[in-house]
């Protein structure tokens, strides 16, 4: 049974459609990342599935139940934090963890030392004086300290530096390690690869793209930029998963040397990486470089094109020509 | 540098947007305390019809020291202008002031609580620009408040000067308020205690001319305590009895300096700090705080605490009053006048009845604050990491809302248990204790009913939520000026306190009391029904 089911979620305030059929699975045990940009409704999903707003259409279950009918049982079992947190600005960050815990059922006394000590939060300050990213520490203390089965997490991260984001995707994977299902809402692609086995991308409250990431990072493609000895091999261009490929001689003196030299590169899908080197090594290859695949670049690709997100059958159509 | 690029520039753009932001809150309350003014004029004017019941009106108020205390004097108890407004001058002046505390805090440090100021700071605006606009504000609007207030003055029939100086003597306390928020703004670290301390303030300076003019004056003017108190100042313009114009220069100039010392501290401060630091905090939570009741009363305990104190004193102060009351009412004038407004048995419990109802609503008024706060709670997104937790949304609201509950019980216990007891001791009755205790509880029900009006708001539409206020202000409106308005009793009966029994003195039975009770409950219910089914913001 997954630990998240969502299926065809609507939700409309007033005339605006903030989910329009969203899909989202998210099975127990894995640390599923939610993609998507601003205003897409990664939060008003996420409040749905808190049982904070009800759910127009569509069916949507929580560790087996139904989070607005079944708020109070669910929330022993996860734990959340908001993408704004606010703070009591009279109670210190050390209460409102405390207060939040036990409110919640308990707390790991333990847990919630060695997080204070690796996010480096001091606990005494009142709500009101910490800054953006130490409230977002308090929030994150609260709920990893907890002993839960599910963490909903909303953009974690923002306005934490580059050191704190190290040390909460070290927390993660070790939450993950101890069994427990994460869903982490984030535009931070890097965020995302690093820790996350699925993910699910959605765009105007739409579900477009969801699988491991493994298969999603062979939607997306290498960059190759390669000097050959000769002329590319025929057909080169024509190579199903072979894109954007440029070709430009370059005469010997700028190549700094006596033959001359091609210029080339292209993006090429994984699928396709083992065949264009095998064409490409019987020219003979002076220099290769290339860099790895990135959600990053499958992420704007989705983004960019109003539409669809891009799929390897409307990819093969569009592959420029040499 | 040019003119435009000092510690002002922008003040006019932040000046248009304040404008912009209480378009609506600025001319309902000014128009409510203008009509209000007119109204309690033209009633009186009713109400006193002959030189001769004036004089005698005016001579009761000035006859007994705790009237004196609580309204001033009458200067000219010939003058109909000066006995009508003597109710409006000096608690008017307070309301005056309060609207222009609520006013520059608003625009100054509740915007920087908020970090809208940051934002705006940011832009190509000065560093006192945000307290020069929103000293522009109260100017704006006093001085509104004064011109609208002495036109309405003169259409119900009294004199040009004296309704000029009435309506600038309500400004003289607006502006001296204002620039004393100000400097509590620059001092404190949070709008909430901002506001806190201004209204302190307030409250020392009304006392100062209580006692000012009761124990240290004469019918020639007040002793030197009243001359140190703003509110005393807006007193002694003496509108309608001799019009003293000089004595708003007082109000002017104090205003000035003190505004002059809210800038000086503006430009040498940070923004978002205040003289007084937040101190830090425990590094765990008590054991107690592990449940939403605990966390509300850990929200709510402080302004509870200030509710109290000023009940108990309020008690002292209505139960000081009774015990003389039969001392200044062998006249019979004075007589007429107090069962008019009260009950028909006793003079003393008609006092009592009058002031313990006052009290009723006054301690709703408490009722409706707690449930504001909790509407704030869920405005300001900290309801939904309580409600991520394994508490419902019922428990999460009830443990405010049995503070209201319980708090407005003991507020109304403490000022009757407080006014029993200072009557008791004058009159050596002790039963006076818990006959006048429970005269004061009569009210609870009554109150509830407005805390549960309240809830209901924020059950079903909790963006309309400041219709608690509304509704708490209609229902005094109509509880002070219906009557004399000789409204139609259908329309007094919208009032829950319409149905309360004028305790202590006559005979009560417990219908009235089981149905506010039931009523409260209901509406109560309804809210928590709606709270249930709705979206959390």
């Amino acid at each position: 049974m997954p630990a998240i089911l969502v299926r065809e979620l609507v939700k409309t305030f007033g005339s605006t459609r903030a989910l329009d059929g969203l899909d989202l699975t998210v099975q127990t045990g894995e640390i599923h990342g939610f993609l998507g940009p601003n205003g897409s409704g990664k939060s008003t999903a996420l409040r749905i599935l808190l049982g904070l707003v009800r759910a127009d259409s569509g069916t949507v279950e929580l560790l087996g139940a139904n989070p607005f009918k079944h708020a109070v049982e669910l929330h022993r079992r996860l734990a959340y934090v908001p993408g704004d947190v606010a703070l009591w600005p009279n109670l210190s960050g050390g209460e409102i963890i405390d207060l939040l815990g036990r409110m919640r059922g308990g707390l790991n006394q333990q847990r919630r030392s060695s997080l204070l000590e690796r996010f480096q939060l001091d606990p005494t300050k009142k709500g009101r004086s910490y800054s953006k990213g130490n409230r977002q520490k308090v929030a994150l203390v609260a709920a990893l300290a907890s002993d839960v089965e599910l963490l909903l997490l909303d953009e974690p991260t923002s306005g934490l530096d580059p050191l704190m984001e190290a040390s909460f995707r070290q927390c993660l994977m070790d939450e993950s390690a101890n069994g427990r299902t994460v869903l982490l809402s984030s535009h931070i692609l890097a965020e995302v690869e690093a820790v996350c086995e699925r993910v699910t991308i959605i765009r105007s409250g739409r579900t477009v793209q969801t699988g491991a990431l493994a298969d999603l990072q062979q939607l997306s493609r290498t960059f190759l930029s390669l000097q050959l000895a000769g002329p590319p091999p025929e057909g080169l261009g024509q190579m199903a998963g072979v894109h954007d490929l440029q070709v430009e001689s370059l005469p010997p003196a700028v190549a700094g040397s006596t033959d001359a030299v091609t210029q080339v590169s292209c993006q090429v899908e994984q699928s396709a990486l083992d065949g264009v080197l095998r064409q490409v090594a019987q020219v003979g290859v002076i220099s290769l470089n290339s860099q790895p695949p990135t959600l990053e670049e499958l992420f704007l690709r989705f983004y960019a094109d109003p539409t669809t997100g891009p799929t390897t059958e409307t990819q093969t159509q569009t592959q420029t020509q040499a | 540098m040019t003119a435009s690029e000092n510690g002002f520039s922008g003040t006019v753009g932040l000046f248009r947007l304040a404008m912009r932001r209480d378009r609506i809150l600025l001319p309902a309350w000014i128009s409510v305390f203008a009509l209000t003014a007119a109204v309690s004029a033209q009633a009186t004017a009713d109400l006193y019809p002959t030189l001769g019941s004036r004089i005698a009106a005016g001579n009761t108020i000035n006859s007994s020291a705790p009237l004196i205390a609580i309204y001033g004097r009458v200067y000219d108890t010939s003058s109909l202008g000066a006995v009508s407004m003597i109710k409006m001058g000096g608690f008017g002046g307070v309301c005056v002031a309060l609207l222009s505390i609520i006013l520059m805090t608003r625009h100054t440090r509740a915007e920087e609580d908020s970090g809208r100021m940051e934002l705006l700071s940011a832009t190509a605006v000065g560093r006192l620009a945000p307290l020069g606009s929103a000293s522009a504000v109260i100017v704006f609007a006093n001085l509104v408040l004064a011109l609208l207030t002495a036109l309405l003055l003169v259409a119900v029939g009294l004199p040009a000067s004296g309704s000029l100086a009435f309506g600038l003597s309500w400004a003289g306390a607006g502006l001296a308020f204002g620039a004393i928020a100000a400097v509590c703004a620059q001092l404190s670290s949070s709008a909430r205690t901002a506001t806190a301390l201004a209204s302190v303030v307030l409250a020392a300076c009304y006392a100062l001319r209580a006692v000012g003019d009761s124990v240290f004056g004469s019918d020639h003017g007040p002793g030197w305590p009243s001359w140190i108190s703003p509110i005393g100042w807006a007193q002694q313009v003496r509108p309608f009895a001799g019009d003293q114009w000089p004595v708003l220069l007082l109000s002017l100039c104090f205003s000035i300096s003190i505004g002059a010392v809210a800038l000086v501290l503006a430009s040498r401060r940070d923004l978002g700090a205040g003289l007084f630091q937040t101190r830090s905090g425990p590094a765990g939570a008590a054991a107690r705080l592990r449940s939403p009741m605990a966390l509300a009363w850990r929200l709510q305990r402080g302004a509870f605490v200030g509710w109290l104190i000023t009940f108990v004193l309020l008690g002292l102060m209505i139960g000081g009053i009774a015990s003389s009351v039969g001392d200044f009412l062998n006249n019979p004038t004075a007589r007429e006048f107090i069962t008019k407004l009260g009950g028909e048995k006793g003079l003393v419990d008609a006092f009592l009845a009058i002031e313990l109802s006052f009290g009723g609503i006054l301690a709703s008024a408490f009722g409706i604050q707690v449930v504001m706060r909790l509407a704030a709670e869920e405005r300001e997104h900290r309801a939904e990491a309580v409600l991520a937790t394994a508490v419902s949304r019922t428990r999460w609201a009830l443990g405010h809302i049995l503070i209201a509950a319980f708090g407005t019980a003991a507020l109304l216990l403490a000022v009757g248990i407080a006014a029993g007891a200072t009557s008791a001791i004058q009159s050596g009755e002790p039963n006076e204790v818990s006959r006048v205790a429970l005269a004061s509880l009569a009210q609870l029900p009554a109150a509830w009913v407005l805390t549960a009006i309240t809830v209901a708001v924020l059950g079903i539409a909790p963006r309309l939520i400041v219709l608690g206020w509304v509704m708490f202000s209609g229902f005094i409106l109509l509880a002070e000026l219906g009557p004399l308005l000789n409204l139609p009793q259908w329309v007094l009966d919208v009032s829950p306190f319409a149905h309360v029994p004028r305790l202590p003195g006559v005979a009560a039975t417990p219908t009235p009391f089981a149905l506010l009770t039931a009523a409260a409950f209901a509406i109560c219910a309804v809210g928590l029904a709606s709270l249930n089914r709705r979206d959390i913001t």
